[in-house]
């Protein structure tokens, strides 16, 4: 974690817990009718005793399975949700007291849920947000002409928002959220459901934003192209735990006990010749052979497949991020 | 100042665009609007003139008097906190709102204010047409005209801060339609909707006297008819005022409680 001279950090969490009472009941008609005499209710622990900081100016990438707690954390970091324990200070400020001086620096941008009043232009929320945010008129104008440029708004703004397609109205959404240009935005799958041109220009917009205006960002995502692409560092939470904090490349490291090593041998030898007894034959494409082998038998793997056959190539890489992310999770080991 | 005329300026312009969307569903509110203070009135008219011409004090035109003036206060008093709050925490709606530097109550104020000017554009002429189809015949002194508007106003507002902390119930039990129906059924006849209340039996008199609902809608309505006295029109200010000020506090004190409650479902 870098700080910058002088400063402390954007974002201070320490032992955060959420839980929620939640009512249970089994599916059915019997159980409904028995919930109406006696109502059970279940503690759910939401977020269990996580801590971190985060740096101004720092992209931070969220990880976790559905349920693990990533947006019950953003919704108490932003101020909606107030917390079972624990203290939050987002820029000096405790979010959930939702000063006003606060709300001004922030913004949440849920890709589910939408601000934009639904049956106007978005241009028109837009000067409602002018409005309540009391944003200076040149500013405003500045920021909207260079937001409707970056996201290529000029055609959506005097459209009811609803008859938006879904990644036009994402795009909106996100202009609405940085008109008064937060200091800290917190991003809560803002790519979901888009196909992948939209993803990809949101993205970029979001990493030229953290550069242009340095905004400390906290992004949650079930893509990992997003966090690939923003985040150098990332938090992995499950079932509301802090399973790891810090760069995307030392999780993989540390998570992954399997190397994929590929090979390109003759055809006829990637045919006959046994390859289980170097490793888990992941494919086998005209004489394209790719192994997964246990980590710490990947330099003796790469010798033996090196002295035995007649190799053209062979290269060793770390196996995709998807994929120990999944380990990570299905796993859940502890990692401070 | 000039940054709070902005916003309500802005919400005003936003809420003018919302409702002029569904322009059919406006006129078809304001239809049932006016008709229902119609038919009350047809009835107790009728019931008046069975009655040998008078009922409880009112006669005919008595009749038509008051529930035209309850119309027109209805008008200005109602809002539609109760069930907007109920979708808001149901589906997890009032998020954005809560991320904004500003009360929500705010936007609701906006919109309730910019309804009404839209819809007084219908509802003076049908005000004006009921009269000269039922003859009312109210004579209330100056004095009384002049202290119709703020006791309008205080209705208004004491009517909007009891539903709205009403509403935030929600907070707690999610569905409020139930008790938003049971708080509907004892207004209508606790404030002199649907009866005048010098009708209603003694004891109900008395409990409606301790209820805040005839200070939303009875009050000024029989100031109106010229029916207070000075000394009884001061009273009424008094109380109206109390309860105002009681309901503004519950309303502040239920909002603090209610918004650490409140889970963000499904947001």
């Amino acid at each position: 974690m870098v700080f910058f001279p002088g400063s402390g950090p954007a974002i201070h969490v320490l032992d955060l817990r959420k839980t929620y009472a939640v009512t249970d009941r089994e599916a059915g008609v019997t159980a409904a009718l028995g919930s109406l005499v006696k109502r059970r209710t279940k503690e759910v622990t939401a977020v269990n005793q996580i801590s971190f900081e985060v740096a101004p100016g720092e992209v931070v990438g969220f990880l976790g399975p559905n349920g693990a707690g990533k947006t019950t954390t953003l919704k108490m970091l932003s101020g909606l949700l107030y917390p079972t324990s624990g203290t939050v200070e987002v820029w000096g400020h405790v979010p959930w007291k939702r000063n006003k001086a606060y709300l001004r620096q922030i913004s949440l941008v849920m890709g589910q849920r939408n601000q934009l009043v639904w049956d106007i232009p978005a241009s028109d929320s837009f000067e409602l947000n002018r409005a309540i945010y009391r944003i200076p008129q040149p500013e405003f104008r500045s920021m909207l002409a260079s937001l409707t440029e970056l996201l290529e708004l000029e055609p959506l703004l005097r459209k009811p928002v609803r008859n938006l397609s879904l990644g036009e109205r994402m795009k909106c959404e996100i202009a609405a959220a940085l008109l008064h240009r937060p200091r800290v935005l917190f991003l809560d799958e803002p790519t979901i459901g888009l196909d992948v041109t939209a993803q990809r220009r949101i993205r970029t917009f979001i990493a030229e934003y953290n550069q242009r205006y340095e905004a400390t960002v906290l992004l949650t995502s079930h893509y990992m192209a997003d966090v690939e692409a923003l985040c150098k560092r990332v938090i992995v939470i499950h079932h509301g735990k802090l399973l790891f904090d810090g760069d995307l490349a030392s999780l993989v490291e540390r998570f992954s006990p399997y190397k994929t090593i590929v090979v390109q041998l003759e055809e006829l030898q990637a045919v006959e010749v046994d390859l289980t007894r170097y490793g888990y034959i992941v494919s086998n494409i005209d004489g394209r052979v790719t192994l997964r082998v246990p980590k710490l038998e990947t330099a003796s793997v790469t010798g033996r497949l090196l002295a035995d056959l007649a190799v053209t190539d062979l290269t060793v890489e770390e196996p995709p991020i998807e994929e120990v992310i999944e380990q990570v999770f299905s796993e859940g080991v502890t990692v401070q | 100042m000039s940054g709070w005329i902005g916003i309500y300026r802005a919400q005003f312009k936003t809420s003018f665009a919302q409702q002029l969307q569904y322009r059919v569903s406006l006129v078809l509110w304001l239809l049932g609007l006016v008709l229902e203070p119609t038919v009350v009135l047809v009835v107790w008219t009728t019931v008046a003139r069975s009655h040998g011409g008078a009922v409880g004090g009112y006669d005919a035109a008595g009749f038509a008097a008051y529930f035209i003036i309850q119309m027109v206060v209805n008008h200005i008093t109602f809002n539609w906190v109760a069930w907007d709050f109920q979708e808001r925490i149901r589906l997890g709606n009032f998020s954005p709102l809560l991320l904004r530097p500003i009360h929500p109550i705010h936007i609701d104020i906006a919109d309730n204010i910019t309804y009404k000017i839209l819809t007084s554009v219908v509802m003076f002429p049908a005000t004006i047409g009921l009269i000269i189809a039922f003859q009312p015949a109210m004579h209330p002194p100056l004095w009384a005209i002049l202290a119709f508007g703020p006791a309008l106003l205080i209705a208004w507002a004491l009517r909007f801060a009891c539903e709205w902390a009403l509403a935030m119930v929600a907070f707690w039990t999610t569905q409020v339609a139930a008790i938003n129906n049971l708080y509907y059924l004892v207004m209508l006849f606790m404030s002199g909707t649907v009866v005048p209340l010098s009708l209603l039996p003694f004891p109900v008199q008395v409990v409606a006297g301790i209820l805040p609902f005839r200070w939303m809608m009875a009050f000024p309505i029989e100031l109106l008819l010229g029916r207070l006295s000075v000394t009884d029109a001061l009273l009424s200010f008094g109380v109206q005022l109390l309860w105002l000020g009681l309901s503004l506090g519950i309303l502040a004190v239920t909002w603090r409680i209610g918004i650490k409650r409140y889970s963000a479902v499904g947001a």
